[in-house]
């Protein structure tokens, strides 16, 4: 199969295993010969090079643009503060003009309506992405500068860097507003990483309505399986939604993750269960 | 009063669990669930709400298609990649721009720019915020919409909302539930405050999160001391996260050992405190006294 096609893997909830299966699911497509793509978008804590390992082989900043005033041409006429709404831009009195660059957009907008061409873009530094191989994997995460709030654009620039005819696991970060929306848009599948407890159990529910409203095809991977109820179950078969694969709830998996090792190196019986997983992927 | 706020970087290491173990500990604290994407603490303090309100995070725009003239201007100036030509035919072109809402960020730039006037610019509700009564307290919480932005505009006005509340009623604290990792809604719910409590577990990638999220607190200058929760999962972790934070200077103000209770209390939507009798409870009952004597010689200081 030489046609490219990409899965996020995603959760309301944070902690609940996403890493685990991605990387985990990458090295085993890996290992069939397929041509796999690892790429980290929790960019604010990037987790995979640790299981992973990676030779890094690229580095890259990444920048966004800021305004910048040139007070010599500036004539005060204000028009940059007015179409900003992000109050980035603040017009104070004749040219004095403040620029706050953590709460700029990039819209460029103030750029445009500038009259006298007094504002230039400047690059303002977010974050860089680190490119390499992990074995037969291709490796690509983003590190977000600390301070920065500019993870969707990071986000952005990761999945620039999927290739064509790949396999493309992204790894998504947490939660359901804005980033995830970045990390998951575009993507072929998603798979739902959640855990039976009520917590995940209601971030699941979160996680449907975002893919639902995105018109994501999707399927649930639970996490910790044994642990907690089976409200869970229930809940993805009333909705009619698949579960693709179930992770026991196994100190041994948590032992392993903690020292950064990988489930199907350390515990083999579950190797079958990630090829099952890779199977499926190939599938769709 | 003095607010504390638990977050973690990295999803997942109990932030919850502790703060509704707080919630219970602390007799008269104010509560607020900032992680307002994946709010979770209303499962253990099961709210009842008195107050609803609508969040406004910004505008969206929006073509009238019957206006567009379908001159690709507001393509050209949007630089979210939010505007395509897929709107329905109105009489003058046979096809109309439209703009998708959730790639929309709100900046007006098209709005500003349409030569027809055709494009609309309305406030959006991104969310809903409440004020609630719980077992425990008053609760400032909210639901973020699904896929929507402004988090941290949502974030800091509940932390505000949550304060006045807490001065209103000469509350001694205010525990905050913030968000995993180091971005905008964690920034919000994490400056001014008393305390930052990171809650981190004795894995290589908690460990990893904890270091960034630590320099996020020192960047912003917050005060921030550390639970390792679940530390006897591999007790030579935590025993590393432990001197790397006394490095920094950062107190390890309570060890946690992994207990099967939190997910049980968390199913019967309870505190950690009401459901365990057993050492679990005990340790945490150090951790939150710890918590309290650091801020007060902070406050003696």
């Amino acid at each position: 199969m030489s046609k490219g096609f990409t899965v996020a893997v995603a959760s309301g909830k944070g902690g609940t295993g996403k890493t685990t299966i991605a990387v985990n699911l990458a090295h085993i497509a890996a290992g069939l010969g397929r041509k796999v793509q690892y790429l980290d978008c929790d960019v604010e804590e990037p987790n995979g090079h640790i299981f992973l390992k990676p030779q890094i082989t690229g580095r890259r900043a990444v920048t966004v643009d800021v305004p910048q005033v040139d007070t010599d041409k500036c004539t005060g006429c204000g028009e940059c503060g007015r179409i900003c709404q992000y109050s980035a831009i603040v017009h104070i009195t004749g040219n004095n003009v403040l620029t706050f660059e953590h709460l700029c957009h990039s819209c460029g907008g103030c750029i445009r309506i500038c009259p006298v061409d007094a504002i230039k873009p400047r690059l303002l530094a977010i974050g860089e992405i680190e490119l390499g191989t992990a074995g037969n994997v291709g490796f690509v995460h983003g590190r977000l500068r600390i301070g920065n709030v500019r993870t969707p654009s990071l986000i952005k620039k990761v999945k620039s860097h999927i290739r064509k005819g790949c396999l493309a696991i992204v790894d998504v970060p947490p939660g359901t507003s804005c980033p995830v929306v970045e990390a998951v848009k575009g993507a072929d599948f998603v798979l739902l990483v959640t855990e039976p407890t009520p917590f995940g159990l209601n971030d699941l529910k979160l996680a449907v309505a975002l893919v639902r409203q995105m018109g994501l095809p999707f399927a649930v991977a639970i996490n910790r399986y044994g642990l907690g109820n089976d409200e869970v179950e229930k809940y993805c078969k009333s909705e009619n939604i698949e579960i693709i694969l179930k992770l026991p709830d196994d100190r041994r998996i948590a032992e392993a993750y903690s020292t950064g090792q990988m489930v199907v190196d350390a515990l083999c019986e579950y190797k079958e269960q990630f090829l099952g997983l890779a199977h499926a992927m190939a599938g769709r | 009063m003095k607010e504390i706020v638990v977050i973690s970087g990295k999803g997942g290491t109990g932030k919850t669990s502790m703060v509704g173990a707080f919630a219970a500990l602390a007799a008269d604290a104010v509560l607020a669930d900032c992680d307002v994407d994946a709010a979770d603490l209303h499962l253990i303090v099961n709210p009842e709400v008195k107050e609803t309100h609508d969040f406004v995070g910004g505008k969206r725009a929006r073509i009238i298609a019957d206006k567009c003239a379908g001159c690709g201007k507001c393509r050209e100036v949007c630089n979210f990649d939010a505007v395509s030509l897929d709107g329905p035919a109105n009489g003058v072109v046979e096809k109309t721009y439209t703009i998708d809402p959730i790639a929309c960020e709100g900046c007006g730039v098209c709005v500003r720019f349409c030569p027809v006037d055709a494009i609309e610019f309305k406030d959006t509700v991104n969310g809903q915020w409440f004020i609630s009564d719980t077992r425990f307290g008053p609760m400032v919480h909210a639901k973020l919409g699904i896929a929507e932005e402004n988090s941290g505009k949502l974030v800091s006005l509940i932390r505000k909302e949550a304060k006045r509340i807490a001065n209103e009623r000469n509350s001694n604290f205010l525990i905050v539930d913030g968000s995993p990792g180091i971005g905008c809604p964690v920034i919000a719910s994490i400056s001014g405050a008393d305390l930052v409590l990171a809650v981190t577990e004795p894995t290589m990638s908690a460990h990893h999160d904890l270091d960034r999220v630590v320099e996020l607190t020192a960047h912003f200058a917050v005060p921030t001391a550390i639970c390792i929760n679940k530390f006897d999962i591999n007790p030579e972790m935590a025993a590393e996260i432990e001197k790397t934070a006394g490095q920094k200077g950062l107190r390890v103000l309570g060890k946690i050992p992994y207990d099967v209770a939190v997910t049980k209390a968390q199913i019967l939507a309870k505190s950690i405190i009401e459901y365990s009798s057993n050492g679990l409870k005990r340790q945490i009952e150090s951790l939150w006294q710890s918590t309290m004597d650091m801020l007060n010689t902070k406050e003696s200081t």
